[in-house]
C-alpha cells in the first residue's frame, strides 16, 4: 500500500490512480445513502423470500404468508365474473330470443358471451367467423339446412344433427344411392347432369337430361323437392343456389350420390348452460345470414 | 521489477474512500429581489397544484364539471374546454415536445430557469426549508443544535418540524389524488374512510415521496438522481444568461480594510471580501465562485445574499449576478458587450414551438366530435350468397364525443347494385341503415355490403364508408376493400 495520493491540479479532487490515454478518472465518491438504499432493496427482497411462495420442496413449495397462488386469484377472479354477470345472465335467459336481439344491451352481452363460446366450440368445425368449409357449413350466408330463424338456429345448437342419443336431433339421410343399390350408376350419372343443368352449371356433352329429370323426380324430389329447391323440414339443401357444401364439381357430386353425405352436428344442449346457447344462436344469426 | 510492482499498485489501488456521507447543508435566511421572486413562484406553483382540482367547468350534463381531470376508469382526460380520448394522445407528445422545447428555450435566455424556481423539488424543498427556519431557526441555531445532545427543546423542534413536514407530504399526495376522480366527493369519502384503497395507497406513496425528497434528499436529488443538470450542461452556451460570480471584479480577494490600502497605491483589488454569505444562503451547498457547476440551481439566492453584503461595505452591487461568460471575457479585455436576447438559438426555438403549438392549435380546433373506423373480417374475406352475390363483412367501430345521443346514417361509396346493411339496426330512412350511438361513447357495429356477381369484377376494390349525422351533419368517413373472388 503505498502512500500515493494523487491531486487533481483543476479540481483539487484525489485521484482513483487510474489513467487511460492520458485522462485521470477523479475519485468523486458515492453518496453513502447511494449503498445504502441498495442495502435495503436486498432487506426487502427477503420479505418477498418470506411472504410469497418461494423455496422449492421435495413435494411443493412454501406457501409464504401470504398464502398467495395465482391460481387462487383466477378461481376468485372468476367467482367475481360469475356474481358480476348474474344480472346479466337473468337477465339473457328470461328474454326470449327475439327481444334479446331488439335490445341493444342485453344484445351487446349475448354476441360478445357468443363469440367467445363460438371460438370455444363452433370454430373448430365451422371456422372462425363461422365460414365453414368442405361438409361443414357456412354460417354466414344466405343458405341454410335447417333453417336460419332463431328459432331454427337454437333447435340445431340444442339438439345437434344426426346426433346419436337425442331424439330430437336433426335427422336426414342423404343415403349412397348407387352404395345401396338403390340406383345404377348410369341413373345417377343421369341425375347428376339433370341437377347441374337446375344449378346452371356446366352439362355434360349429349347428356340425357330427360331419363336424369325422371331419376331425380324418382328418387331425389321426395326431400330436395321438385323444382329442386330443397327443403328445410328435412334438411335437404337446396340443389339450384350456388351454394355447395360438398362441392358443385363432378367428382364431389358423383361422390355425394354415389356414397351419400351423412354431416354431424353434436347436440349442445347437454354440454353448454342454455344462456350460452342463446348468446351463441344471437351470435351465430348476426354473423350476415340470420333470417 | 519494483517498478513495475510499483506501477501496477499504483493503478490498482484507490486512494481515499469510495463512499461519502453527504454533506449537510444549512442554507442561511436572505432577502432581496431573487428571494422575493422565488416567494411568489412558491405561492403560485403550490397554489396550482393544491386548489386546481377544486376548480369547476360547467361541460354541460352527462360530463364531470372538474376543469382537470384524469378519468382513468372512463379512459378521458379533461383540461378545462378540451376533452381527450385515449386515442388522441398525440396532444400529450405534442406538449410534452413543446415543453422540451421551453426548456431548452429558457436554457439559451436565462440559464437553469426551471431548476432554481419552478422544478417542483426546487419549490417543495424551499417550502420544507422554510418550515425549518421557523421552528429550528437559521443556519447558527440549525448548526448548534444539530451538534448539541438530546434534550427536551431539542426534541419539541425535532418533532414540530417532522409533523408540519409529514402534514405538508400529506397534503401533497392529498391534491395528487384529486385529480382522479371528482374531488369535492373524493374529499368527502376520505374523511369518511369511504375511498377506494388506491386513493390511500397513491396518498400514502406521495406522502412518503414528498416527506423524503424534500425534506431528507434535498439537493441530492439534483445531484444524483436528476438527469437534467447533464443535459441542461450541454444546452447553455457563451451567450447564455447564467447565475455568474464576476470574477474579473471580484478577484484578487482581500478584506475591505486591506481593499482600502490596495486601492490607495493604484493596485487592483477586488470586490469579493471572502465573507462566505454565497455559500451559506446556497440551497446545494456549491460555491459559485468556481463557475458554473452541476450543483448550482441558478436560484440566485446568492445574488441577494452578495447585494446585501456589497451595500453593507458601500461597493456597487451585483458582484454575482445573471450574465454572460461573453460579458465577463470582454470586460476582462476591455471590449464592449451587449447582452442579445434575440439570436438565431433563441429564434430557432421560438419558431420550432410557434409550429409545433400552432399545429396542435390547429388540430385541436378542427377537431371532428365524430370517428369512424373499420376493420374489415378477417376470416372470411368473403362469402358468395345463393344467389350469386358476393358479400364482404366489417366491424364498424362509431364514436361520439358529445355529451349526447346522436343518430348516424351508414352510406357507402360503392359500384351500383351495392347494398349496406347493419346487422341489428333498427331504423333504416331512404334505405340507408341508421344507429344510434350514446352520448360520450363508442359503438360498435356489424356492417355487411353486399354486392351483385356481375359487379365485383376484380379481387379487391376501395369502397368508402361514411356515417353522417343527421342532425349535425358531420360526416366521417373510411376507406377499406371489397374483397371477391377474382375471375
Amino acid at each position: 500500500m503505498s502512500a500515493h495520493l494523487e491531486k487533481d491540479a483543476v479540481t483539487g479532487t484525489a485521484t482513483t490512480g487510474h489513467e487511460w490515454d492520458g485522462i485521470k478518472e477523479l475519485n468523486t465518491p458515492l453518496p453513502k445513502w447511494w449503498l445504502q438504499v441498495f442495502y435495503a432493496t436486498i432487506i426487502w427482497s427477503f420479505g418477498y423470500f418470506i411472504v410469497y411462495p418461494s423455496w422449492p420442496l421435495i413435494n411443493g413449495h412454501l406457501p409464504g404468508l401470504f398464502g398467495y397462488s395465482s391460481r387462487a386469484e383466477v378461481v376468485k377472479d372468476l367467482a367475481d365474473l360469475k356474481v358480476r354477470r348474474g344480472a346479466q345472465a337473468t337477465a339473457l335467459e328470461k328474454a326470449s330470443l327475439e327481444d334479446i336481439l331488439k335490445s341493444p344491451d342485453m344484445s351487446r352481452i349475448a354476441l360478445a358471451q357468443g363469440k367467445a363460446a363460438f371460438g370455444d366450440n363452433c370454430a373448430p368445425c365451422h371456422g372462425l367467423g363461422g365460414v365453414g368449409g368442405k361438409g361443414y357449413p357456412n354460417l354466414i350466408d344466405d343458405d341454410w339446412l335447417w333453417g336460419g330463424k332463431l328459432d331454427d338456429i337454437h333447435t340445431t345448437l340444442v339438439n345437434g344433427a344426426r346426433w346419436t342419443g337425442n331424439d330430437e336431433t336433426r335427422l336426414s339421410d342423404m343415403v349412397g344411392f348407387v352404395k345401396q343399390g338403390l340406383l345404377k350408376s348410369d341413373e345417377a350419372d343421369a341425375s347428376i347432369e339433370y341437377v347441374r343443368s337446375l344449378a346452371k352449371l356446366d352439362v355434360a356433352q349429349g347428356a340425357d337430361l330427360a331419363k336424369g329429370k325422371k331419376v331425380f323426380a324418382d328418387n331425389c324430389a321426395s326431400c330436395h323437392g321438385d323444382d329442386g329447391k330443397g327443403k328445410q323440414e328435412v334438411g335437404a339443401p337446396n340443389l339450384t343456389d350456388a351454394i355447395w357444401l360438398f362441392g358443385s364439381d363432378r367428382k364431389s357430386m358423383t361422390e355425394t350420390v354415389y356414397n351419400g353425405r351423412m354431416g354431424v352436428m353434436p347436440a349442445w344442449g347437454n354440454r353448454l348452460d342454455p344462456v350460452t346457447i342463446k348468446s351463441l344462436t344471437v351470435y351465430v344469426h348476426s354473423l350476415g345470414g340470420g333470417k | 521489477m519494483n517498478d513495475a510492482n510499483n506501477a501496477l499498485d499504483q493503478e490498482t489501488h484507490i486512494e481515499g474512500p469510495l463512499y461519502a456521507a453527504a454533506k449537510r447543508i444549512y442554507p442561511q435566511r436572505v432577502h432581496g429581489l431573487f428571494r422575493n421572486i422565488k416567494w411568489y413562484t412558491l405561492l403560485a406553483c403550490l397554489g396550482v397544484y393544491y386548489f386546481l382540482p377544486f376548480l369547476r367547468w360547467n361541460r354541460g350534463p352527462n360530463l364531470p364539471d372538474q376543469a382537470v381531470l384524469l378519468d382513468l376508469a372512463n379512459r378521458r382526460f379533461y383540461f378545462f374546454f378540451i376533452e381527450i380520448w385515449p386515442q388522441e394522445v398525440y396532444y400529450f407528445t405534442g406538449l410534452l415536445i413543446i415543453a422540451a422545447l421551453v426548456l431548452f428555450l429558457m436554457n439559451s435566455v436565462g440559464g437553469r430557469i426551471w431548476c432554481g424556481y419552478l422544478c417542483p423539488q426546487t419549490v417543495w424543498t424551499d417550502l420544507f426549508m422554510a418550515v425549518e427556519r421557523h421552528i429550528e431557526g437559521d443556519r447558527r441555531d440549525r448548526i448548534k443544535l444539530d451538534a448539541e445532545p438530546w434534550h427536551t427543546q431539542k426534541i419539541i423542534k425535532k418533532v414540530a418540524k417532522h409533523t408540519v413536514w409529514l402534514g405538508i407530504a400529506w397534503w401533497t399526495g392529498g391534491a395528487w389524488v384529486l385529480y382522479f376522480a371528482d374531488a369535492p366527493t373524493l374529499v368527502r369519502d376520505l374523511i369518511f374512510f369511504d375511498a377506494p384503497m388506491t386513493a390511500y395507497l397513491w396518498i400514502g406513496i406521495l406522502t412518503f415521496t414528498t416527506y423524503a425528497l424534500a425534506g431528507h434528499m434535498r439537493e441530492q436529488v439534483c445531484l444524483y438522481m436528476c438527469p437534467w443538470p447533464r443535459i441542461q450542461a450541454a444546452l447553455t452556451d457563451e451567450k447564455a444568461l447564467n447565475v455568474t460570480y464576476r470574477y474579473d471584479r471580484g478577484e484578487p480577494r482581500m478584506s475591505v480594510k486591506e481593499a482600502v490600502k490596495v486601492r490607495a497605491t493604484g493596485a487592483p483589488a477586488g470586490d469579493c471580501v471572502d465573507c462566505m454569505q454565497c455559500v451559506n444562503v446556497c440551497p446545494t451547498g456549491v460555491d459559485i465562485r468556481h463557475g458554473s457547476q452541476l450543483g448550482c440551481i441558478q436560484c440566485g439566492l446568492c445574488i441577494d445574499a452578495c447585494d446585501t453584503v456589497m451595500t453593507k461595505i458601500g461597493r456597487p452591487t451585483r458582484l454575482i449576478a445573471y450574465d454572460t461568460d461573453d460579458a465577463v471575457n470582454a470586460r476582462i479585455k476591455g471590449l464592449p458587450y451587449e447582452y442579445k436576447l434575440i439570436r438565431a438559438r433563441t429564434l430557432m426555438y421560438v419558431a420550432i414551438i410557434a409550429i409545433v403549438g400552432g399545429a396542435m392549435i390547429y388540430q385541436l380546433a378542427t377537431r371532428m366530435t365524430a370517428g369512424i373506423s373499420v376493420l374489415h373480417d378477417r376470416q372470411p374475406l368473403f362469402v358468395t350468397l345463393s344467389d350469386g352475390s358476393i358479400r364482404n363483412a366489417y366491424t364498424v367501430r362509431l364514436l361520439n364525443k358529445r355529451p349526447d345521443n346522436r343518430q348516424f346514417a351508414l352510406t357507402i361509396d360503392a359500384p351500383p347494385g351495392a347494398v349496406a346493411q347493419v346487422v341489428g339496426a333498427v331504423e333504416t330512412a331512404d334505405w340507408r341503415p341508421i344507429v344510434e350511438v350514446g352520448p360520450d361513447r363508442t359503438l360498435e357495429i356489424r356492417l355487411l355490403i353486399t354486392m351483385p356477381k356481375d359487379a365485383v369484377k376484380e379481387k379487391s376494390q376501395l369502397i368508402t364508408i361514411k356515417a353522417s349525422d343527421l342532425f349535425a351533419g358531420e360526416v366521417v368517413s373510411a376507406v377499406d376493400h371489397f374483397i371477391g373472388p377474382g375471375s
